[in-house]
């Protein structure tokens, strides 16, 4: 390879390493640095034995594995439905599993909340407010989306010829499953099932609201720690052991994902309609699960006095006077974050991807482990890291807007990466062999071959992205803003903070409309732009 | 032009290339002939430059393509399955390689419409890959793989996932094509038929070796060792005793195997001193294939018209036909 | 494929360049809360006063805020911060943090509010915060409570919700009321609420948003701030003529919300500009409407809703900044024991 294009291959590869370098490690290492205090280690070390802490960690652990494995649970039927069947609406079907991810946890918590009162969840024997099936719930409500789309993308792709053989050999329907198509499903459930619990563990509005203040978990003690009692060295040093045990997952989930990455033919028959049972099953469920929430939430936007009327969502074009911006002053710049923070997000970390997948085996596993690691630190450390790393010029951006989805890019990296490496893994060699020997160097292989193949994945990670970033509230609020440059969330929030039905009725218009763009936009990514070509099987 | 000289691949303990020496003239249709596992499709590679020897060379002409990467070779590539990119249609696919070669648009509208005439494919630049049957599938294949005018082309089992009837037009129009444009060419397959019909020259691969190396009637008369003729298609072997003798008769000087070609193999009506029964009669395209059996020995042979099983018949066995294998 | 390189590497040279660029040197940069907001306007007028521009920045809640501006405190971003309140006073105080500064507009403010002897900080604003009662939950038969001991009676039961002191501003502020009620005595008195089956939230949204009767709750009795009637009248979806709740003046606490210079600023005198323009009547004339909050001078007139239907309530409790400080972890903790376990 001539120097000049080894160059540009470096340049390349350092391109998201600098990025999560610069904004996520170096962040981390200030404040650690900074808090963690040598002198204090053996009050520390009390702090961390001690019964209430033990407490903490160990609800904050298993609820965290009970979260992730009843998501799993319940997703799988849908992404079976999604994998292997068509049927009327199912672009929409997907866009709604997504909505849940956009919406601002106080939101989403206050949804739930009301749905217990109104089906009389919240007293006596069935009291479901301020316990752990309201977190439970409301994780799975977060969550399904990601189980869906990666499960079953993947799943898609799998060949399905070899279940029928196993059909015809009269195998039952369940050994099928557990004996044929499980296994070969491992890599896509372990890369869901560890992107699901890392936000389960470090999950903090739903467990500070739905919870109730009877339960902790380690990220809400960071910010306790931090900003109530204002004691930063202990808040780092929770947040050194919440990264760790968050590092141990993603090993054990990175591992378990390489292990089975077989490339299996690419083949696609045309799906099958789904039978009636199997789709009224899942929409009830789904719809129970997902839908509910967001019914209660519209109608809390459209419910004046005792009737409907849309006030509130002409209201959004005028200011309040207790906010300092128009809720759609507040949409258009969460809309412009959004954008910025999906392609960062989609450059770097397509680009990583690349690297992870045909890089060698110790660049490979440092890329992919290193930028993962995002999704596991307290947004409260990071904020205050980036506060004291990133203030001297030419760095001086703590002030800047650019942070913000800086931040979102940051946590949307490892979702573009978690969808475009199995589609890279699963091109099919000879694809890139032919390339090679009709003339075409590495670099044109990946331009060529790699590129166009990948893209799709690239945009619905990039969707993923953009979805993240709209809903963001926990980055975004430990980052100082200017007001002209409030996002939606930050809107939402401010006006839930305040007395006043109007108030309470624009915020629940601007969730409402949040959640249809996101919507909107997912399926516009996802839907005419990318065709998949199909392959006839006759061989 | 092609010229493997000594070449070593490793695989897992083993060599799946044990010391290769091979060649390809100008023009020449070489098939490497063996059944599976015997290395012809690591030859393939190596040669294409997608396996890395542990020794030897490769050369082309007098320049060394040993450490030459794959797509500076030169050389052509068209698989198994076909490898098309779903991503671009037919006429796109075609084009891939004209586009690197940096030929002008025109130009390259031009290729890609020759091209498909040669293949039979006239009129399918719009199509969708995932809307060719099989057989039209290799066909593009193929015509991709010729665009860029390799100057070697390597078949890797082309024929192996299609029906037989595609299979022998495919092969016929393959043939006739490669010869037209005087493309050198080497064509693996395990496939004895296909080997007879379209190669120049057959090197017969096994354990990681060409074992012989020959024209087809060449190689087909003279098998140098028991598994060479099985490639072959070969079906009669027999062990002889220490003295060379077997229930037929003395068929050489000491122990060993000795193959009975079968055009050396008749049934007579006259009487030869070798009597067996007919255990097996199986009508195919015009002729019967029968098994007959000699004391414990069975041997294999065509004829025409029919015959019944268990009928006693005379064999007549000609020296010529009577090789000796070791 | 190098035209692409040569892009991002402008893109990115020119976003550097401009989020850097947008320092000026007339500009004075006043860090502070997210519940912060003033009138457009209100700052143009100092700028045509000074000639320097604002600009503001919001860091989260107090709680934040002030941890934002410790850490930062060797390399400061801003110049003014305001909204550190009494119960994070002495914090605040204790990691120097501000610059010594006496404003002459102080004349205007009352001397109680000044608790900063040293004139590190300067009294702008305050709240109250108090139970708020939901007037149609109560009647002749059961009147609404009158004061903290009336909480812990049988007949209030199950009808109050408070926030954890340790996650919430409104809920420490409640939590200190208490406090100073009733002395080393709280524990008892907290005690007794619990058995008087109170409920407890994380913070005020799912307090007054959710459990109390506005939010369309079960509970008649909150934690909240004694602006919050008059904004109820202001917010309401359709228009009212008088507030639904109303305020026990008895179980309030007062906050006092507090600007400073920032020790180490580069522009100290637009820094000390800015804080005597935010005890001109400009500015503290749009403090109800703008942060429901009331004016430390005493030369703001009140806006008519407020004037109408805010109770300024005279007698509040407060506790100061020094004691609350130095026992607020230590009751604090021992608050979760008796109430949460």
């Amino acid at each position: 390879m001539n120097p000049q294009k080894r160059f540009v291959w470096a340049f390349l590869f350092f391109l998201p390493v600098l990025f999560v370098g610069v904004f996520f490690y170096w962040p981390l290492l200030k404040i650690f640095s900074h808090a963690l205090d040598g002198e204090r280690i053996n009050e520390f070390w009390s702090y961390l034995s001690s019964k209430p802490f033990r407490q903490i960690a160990w609800f904050t652990i298993w609820q965290a594995f009970l979260s992730t494995f009843c998501t799993m649970m319940l997703a799988l039927p849908a992404a079976y439905l999604v994998a292997r069947f068509s049927f009327p609406g199912k672009k929409l079907f997907q866009a709604l599993t997504t909505i849940p991810f956009v919406l601002p946890t106080v939101v989403a918590a206050g949804a739930f909340m009301a749905l217990f009162q109104r089906f009389g969840l919240d007293q006596g024997m069935f009291r479901l407010h301020h316990t752990v099936w309201a977190l439970l719930l409301a994780h799975i409500f977060f969550n399904l989306a990601i189980v869906v789309r990666t499960v079953g993308s993947f799943w898609a792709g799998l060949d399905p010829r070899v279940e029928e053989q196993a059909k015809i050999l009269g195998a039952a329907p369940w050994h099928i499953f557990r004996k044929i198509t499980l296994p070969r499903l491992v890599p896509a459930l372990a890369a869901a099932a560890s992107v699901v619990f890392v936000f389960c563990l470090t999950s903090f509005g739903i467990v500070l609201l739905l919870g109730g203040p009877t339960r902790a978990t380690i990220e809400t003690e960071i910010w306790r720690q931090a900003v109530w009692r204002g004691d930063i060295s202990v808040a780092s040093v929770l947040a050194v052991i919440q990264l760790g045990a968050v590092m141990v997952m993603v090993l054990i989930m990175n591992f378990l994902q390489k292990r089975q990455a077989v490339v299996e033919s690419k083949v696609e028959l045309n799906p099958e309609r789904a039978s009636r049972k199997l789709l009224v099953g899942n929409i009830l469920l789904l719809g129970i699960l997902v839908g509910l929430p967001i019914v209660i939430l519209v109608e809390r936007a459209i419910g004046v006095g005792d009737g409907y009327s849309f006030q509130n969502f002409s209201a959004m074009a005028d200011r309040i006077s207790l906010v300092p911006l128009s809720s759609l002053a507040a949409l258009k710049n969460s809309l412009l974050f959004a954008v910025v923070a999906a392609v960062l997000a989609a450059l770097l970390g397509g680009v990583a991807s690349f690297f992870v997948v045909h890089g060698n085996r110790w660049l490979s596993n440092f890329l992919d482990f290193g930028m993962m690691l995002p999704l596991g630190v307290s947004a409260v450390v990071l904020g205050f890291g980036m506060l004291i790393s990133l203030d001297t010029p030419p760095l001086d951006l703590r002030s800047s807007w650019i942070l913000v989805p800086i931040a979102h890019a940051l946590l949307g990296i490892p979702f573009v990466m978690r969808t475009v490496i199995p589609t890279l893994r699963r091109i099919d060699p000879s694809l890139r062999e032919s390339a090679s020997l009709l003339g075409a160097s590495p670099s044109k292989v990946t331009k060529y071959i790699d590129f166009p193949i990948a893209f799709r994945a690239l945009g619905v990670g990039a969707a993923f992205a953009f979805a993240i970033s709209i809903g963001e509230f926990g980055a975004t609020s430990f980052l100082p803003r200017s007001p002209d440059r409030l996002t939606a969330p930050l809107v939402l929030f401010r006006l839930l903070g305040a007395p006043g039905e109007a108030l309470r009725g624009q915020a629940m218009a601007l969730a409402v409309t949040l959640m249809v763009i996101t919507a909107a936009t997912v399926i516009l990514i996802e839907g005419s732009v990318f065709k998949r070509e199909t392959i006839r099987s006759d061989f | 032009m092609l010229r493997v000289e000594n070449v070593k691949v490793p695989f897992d303990g083993t060599y799946v290339l044990n010391e290769c020496d091979f060649e390809v003239g100008e023009g020449e249709i070489v098939v490497l002939l063996g059944s599976s596992g015997c290395g012809k499709s690591t030859l393939l590679r190596t040669v294409a430059g997608l396996e890395n020897p542990e020794s030897g060379k490769i050369w082309w002409g007098t320049q060394e393509m040993t450490e030459v990467p794959p797509h500076k070779r030169g050389f052509g590539l068209m698989f198994q399955n076909h490898a098309l990119f779903p991503h671009r249609n037919v006429g796109e696919n075609i084009d891939f390689g004209l586009q690197i070669l940096r030929m002008t648009g025109i130009e390259r509208q031009e290729r890609v419409d020759e091209l498909l005439s040669m293949v039979d494919l006239d009129g399918f630049q719009n199509r969708k890959i995932g809307s060719l049957s099989g057989g039209e599938a290799q066909r593009v294949a193929l015509a991709r793989s010729l665009a860029p005018k390799p100057r070697l082309l390597m078949l890797d089992e082309p024929m192996a996932s299609l029906d037989r009837a595609l299979r022998d037009r495919l092969l016929a129009d393959i043939s006739e094509l490669l010869r037209e444009l005087k493309q050198a060419a080497i064509y693996v397959t395990h496939d004895h038929d296909e080997a007879f019909f379209i190669a120049d020259r057959i090197a017969v691969m096994h354990n990681g070796k060409i074992e012989q190396i020959g024209t087809p009637s060449e190689v087909w008369s003279n098998p140098s060792s028991e598994e060479s003729a099985r490639s072959m298609g070969h079906e009669n072997f027999i062990e002889l005793d220490d003295s060379g003798r077997c229930e037929i008769g003395q068929l050489g000087s000491s122990s060993g195997i000795v193959l009975i070609r079968e055009d050396g193999l008749s049934i007579v009506p006259e009487e030869t001193g070798i009597k067996g029964e007919v255990i097996s009669a199986v009508f195919r395209s015009g002729i019967t294939l029968v098994k007959i059996r000699v004391g414990k020995i069975e041997l294999s042979t065509s004829i025409q018209g029919s015959m019944k099983v268990s009928e006693i018949v005379n064999l007549k066995i000609s020296d010529s036909a009577v090789v000796a294998l070791s | 494929m190098k035209k692409f390189l040569l892009l991002i590497t402008v893109i990115f040279v020119v976003i550097t360049v401009t989020t850097c660029a947008e320092k000026k040197d007339d500009t004075v940069t006043l860090l502070t809360h997210d519940s912060f907001w003033i009138s457009e306007g209100v700052f143009e007028e100092f700028t045509q006063q000074t000639g320097v521009k604002v600009e503001v920045q919001m860091a989260g809640d107090t709680g934040q805020l002030l941890a934002s501006a410790i850490l930062t405190s060797s390399n400061p971003s801003a110049d003014v911060i305001f909204g550190i309140d009494n119960t994070f006073l002495q914090r605040a105080l204790n990691a120097d943090i501000f610059a010594v500064y006496e404003s002459p507009s102080l004349s205007k403010v009352s001397e109680e509010i000044q608790l900063d002897t040293q004139h590190r900080v300067t009294p702008i604003d305050f709240g109250d915060v108090c139970i708020n009662y939901w007037i149609d939950s109560f009647s002749s038969d059961l009147p609404p409570p009158k004061n903290l001991d009336d909480l812990i009676d049988s007949k209030y039961s199950g009808q109050l919700v408070v926030q954890n002191p340790e996650t919430s501003s409104p809920g420490l502020a409640f939590f200190l009321a208490t406090i100073a009620e009733y002395g080393d005595d709280w524990e008892l008195w907290w005690a007794a609420l619990r058995d008087n089956d109170v409920t407890v939230t994380s913070g005020w949204e799912d307090a007054y948003e959710v459990e109390f009767v506005a939010g369309g709750g079960e509970h008649p009795l909150v934690v909240s701030y004694a602006s919050s009637p008059p904004a109820e009248v202001i917010y309401a979806e359709t228009p009212i003529d008088s507030p639904p709740t109303g305020v026990l003046t008895d179980t309030c606490f007062r906050q006092i919300e507090f600007a400073g210079v920032v020790n180490g600023t580069k522009n100290q005198e637009a820094a000390e500009n800015l804080i005597d323009f935010m005890l001109s009547n400009t500015f503290q004339q749009d403090i109800p409407n703008s942060m429901l909050m009331f004016p430390a001078s005493n030369e703001a007139e009140l806006p008519a809703t407020f004037a109408e239907f805010a109770e300024v309530v005279e007698d509040p409790y407060m506790l100061d900044p020094e004691v609350i400080e130095r026992n607020r972890n230590n009751w604090t903790e021992r608050w979760t024991q008796i109430v949460l376990r």
